[in-house]
């Protein structure tokens, strides 16, 4: 166990020859910013490269989706709507990846989140709006969480692969979304496009005063900064990172690694259905298909790139979400395909999980490494 | 009988039918993910590379008006998304799975930004034979009207069920999945054989996205897939990555993917939705019977880390 040299609690061995005690904290902390972001440029350079190759120009490229996203005033309240759901389908990921699972099936939880608010909202109408808006959000939370925490229970009890799981329950999800809209919570008058009956307007979520955006913002950036304390300020949060780290380990230490693991998927699954709750509540005013409309997908992105800190995820979010709105500037001006964005997110997202790869490996992030070059990953 | 009437016989016809014509794909990207499994990778962005292989090969058919060609050149986008998969994944600290999804974004975003342009124009499509030529009943020509490609798929099934078991390159394939260690020990080199199988999984799994286009359903559209290239790294596993098991299972979830279609035929409209979904309730059963907390499974490659 030559590893043990390293752990924290041994002062001795740092600082020797690399930085003061001070600077050498500032140096391990930099490594989680300047990779993801030197992964950032290097997916957005790689994209340049391809939209050149597709006889677009770049650089208007980039200038355009900085209009879109970011560029005035209107078109960052766009991109601050869009970022509301990927806080939250964000979280989905990034909660039970602590745990070291691979959960992708965010969508189907939104799905289903969406229609069950839809449901009560429809069931309880004419009751008082705050009991209406809350019994959304709590049966929103609560069809995500069964979903999800399904998916945590199974791989714990049964050892079904999350990943796929996951998967396979979002498509059954949406299935079940289109049975029911087309079904029984089919309003009638909704002709072209199925839809279940829509909500009273005093029990919509309205707009953050003085802005463009509504209240999912608020509610998704204080879930994700819940999720930080819950993670590293409590005891379950310790709990969750020992059991993510070795299963085995965390077992002979007496923790309930099986309720661990079902509380934190529900509680990942419910994040995401309060991301279609919000959706019905704040911008659709119903539940139909558009609630499939790949914000799960993009949350993947969202957590990997903040590599699975509820607090990072904020900033990401926000970034994917202007990356999101940017898109249909970019197909009215440029005349490419709405998947042109897609492209985008494809290439970033192999570029940051090809960084893991560089992680302890940069002298200057891990003084440590001048004095034993055989900790290099890979070499050891 | 009627030659025309045959009733709810339609239905298990249609069904046999359906399960000739929809497992087609599934033999491809399986019996790929099984020769990419057996090496000890797990590579999901087989999805992705079903949906590219098809737009791939709809672009190709219908600008070069030869549907072989078109194929050809699913095949070898498959095996470019293939390979690297299988050279990313090399480098320490890479999760295989992670940029499994990662390649699934990307292959479906390249397939939609370079499909765009062809989801309009009619590509010539596959052959097939029509084994049901002896009838009159237009239901069983129907069922029996086979492609060319699911013959090649169960031959190939054979062929590579023998070849694990039998050839040099089988029982390295297996080394290196079983054992990093023991295949260093016996002067192999992992990392190679690994591309090489995730290379050829991919353009199996492009193949079998050229059949979506080119034979069933026929037409490059961006919904093409739903989901089959992840279905069928589930079917792997149920199949306990003998390819034998992976043509049968195909078959089942080909079965599967008709019943919504045949039952609307015969007039049976109630929870159309719920039969479409049947493919995949199907696949999670068969993965929570068939998984176990207590023992490893069955003959998977000690390397693989989905069985971990």
């Amino acid at each position: 166990m030559t590893d043990t040299v390293t752990g924290a609690g041994m002062p001795a061995l740092f600082g020797a020859r690399g930085y003061p005690p001070a600077l050498e904290w500032v140096a391990r902390r930099a490594e989680a910013f300047v990779i993801p972001l030197a992964a950032l440029v290097v997916g957005m350079a790689l994209f340049s490269l391809f939209i050149a190759l597709v006889g677009k120009s770049p650089i208007l490229l980039y200038e355009t989706m900085w209009r879109g996203g970011f560029g005035s005033w209107f078109s960052i309240q766009n991109s601050l709507s869009r970022a509301a759901p990927l806080l939250l389908a964000a979280l989905c990921v990034a909660l039970p990846a602590r745990l070291g699972l691979v959960v992708i099936g965010g969508e189907g939880a939104i799905v289903l989140g969406g229609v069950g608010a839809a449901a009560i909202g429809a069931a309880l109408s004419g009751a008082p709006s705050s009991i209406v808006i809350l019994a959304m959000g709590v049966v929103g939370m609560a069809a995500g969480g069964i979903w999800i925490g399904a998916v945590g229970a199974l791989r714990h009890y049964r050892a079904v692969n999350e990943t796929i799981s996951s998967l396979l329950m979002a498509y059954i999800a949406i299935a079940l979304m289109n049975q029911l809209v087309e079904g029984p919570l089919r309003d009638p008058a909704s002709l072209n496009k199925p839809s279940t009956q829509p909500l009273a307007d005093i029990y919509r979520i309205g707009n953050i005063p003085g802005m463009d955006v509504h209240w999912g913002l608020v509610v998704g950036v204080v879930a994700c900064i819940l999720s930080w304390v819950l993670i590293e300020k409590t005891r379950w949060g310790f709990a969750a990172r020992i059991a993510g780290g070795n299963v085995r380990a965390a077992q002979v230490q007496g923790l309930a690694v099986g309720p661990l693991i079902v509380g934190f998927t529900a509680l990942a699954g419910g994040f995401a259905g309060l991301a279609g709750m919000l959706e019905v509540a704040a911008v659709q005013g119903n539940a139909n298909a558009s609630l499939a409309a790949g914000y799960g997908y993009t949350g993947i992105l969202v957590a990997f790139l903040a590599r699975h800190n509820p607090l990072a995820i904020i900033p990401v979010a926000i970034l994917l979400g202007g990356i999101d709105a940017s898109g249909g500037l970019i197909q009215r001006r440029m005349e490419l395909p709405d998947a042109t964005v897609l492209v985008l997110q494809g290439m970033i997202f192999i570029v940051i999980l090809f960084s893991e790869t560089f992680y302890g490996r940069f002298k200057a992030f891990n003084p440590d490494l001048w004095k034993r070059p055989d900790l290099l990953r890979g070499t050891a | 009988m009627d030659a025309t009437e045959i009733g709810l016989w339609g239905v298990p016809l249609a069904v046999l039918g359906g399960a000739i014509r929809v497992s087609t794909p599934f033999i491809f990207v399986s019996l790929g993910e099984a020769i990419t499994e057996r090496s000890g990778r797990i590579n999901l962005g087989l999805e992705g590379t079903l949906v590219f292989g098809a737009m791939t090969a709809y672009a190709v058919a219908v600008m070069t008006g030869s549907p072989w060609l078109g194929l050809l050149a699913a095949a070898f986008a498959g095996l470019c998304f293939g390979l690297f998969h299988g050279w990313i994944c090399k480098f320490p600290g890479v999760n295989d799975i992670a940029i499994g999804i990662a390649l699934m974004l990307f292959g479906s975003g390249l397939a939609f930004f370079f499909g765009k342009p062809f989801i309009k124009p009619k590509a010539p499509n596959l052959p097939a034979i029509p084994f049901g030529g002896w009838s009159d009943i237009p239901q069983v020509r129907a069922a029996l009207d086979v492609n060319v490609l699911f013959l090649i798929g169960a031959v190939l099934s054979v062929i590579l069920w023998w070849a694990f078991r039998n050839t040099r390159a089988g029982l390295i394939l297996r080394v290196v999945g079983d054992s990093s260690d023991a295949a260093r020990a016996m002067g192999l080199n992992p990392d190679t054989v690994r591309l090489l199988a995730t290379g050829v999984g991919g353009a199996l799994a492009g193949i079998g996205g050229g059949y979506l286009s080119l034979y069933y359903p026929g037409s490059w559209t961006e919904r093409i897939s739903s989901g089959q290239g992840l279905m069928a790294v589930a079917l792997v596993i149920f199949a306990r990555w003998n390819p034998l098991g992976c043509f049968a299972a195909a078959l089942l979830f080909g079965g599967a993917g008709a019943l919504g279609p045949a039952l609307q035929s015969v007039g049976v409209t109630q929870g159309y939705y719920l039969f479409y979904a049947a493919p995949y309730i199907l696949t999670l059963i068969i993965m929570i019977a068939t998984s176990s907390p207590t023992r490893s499974l069955a003959g998977a490659p000690g390397e693989l880390s989905i069985t971990k």
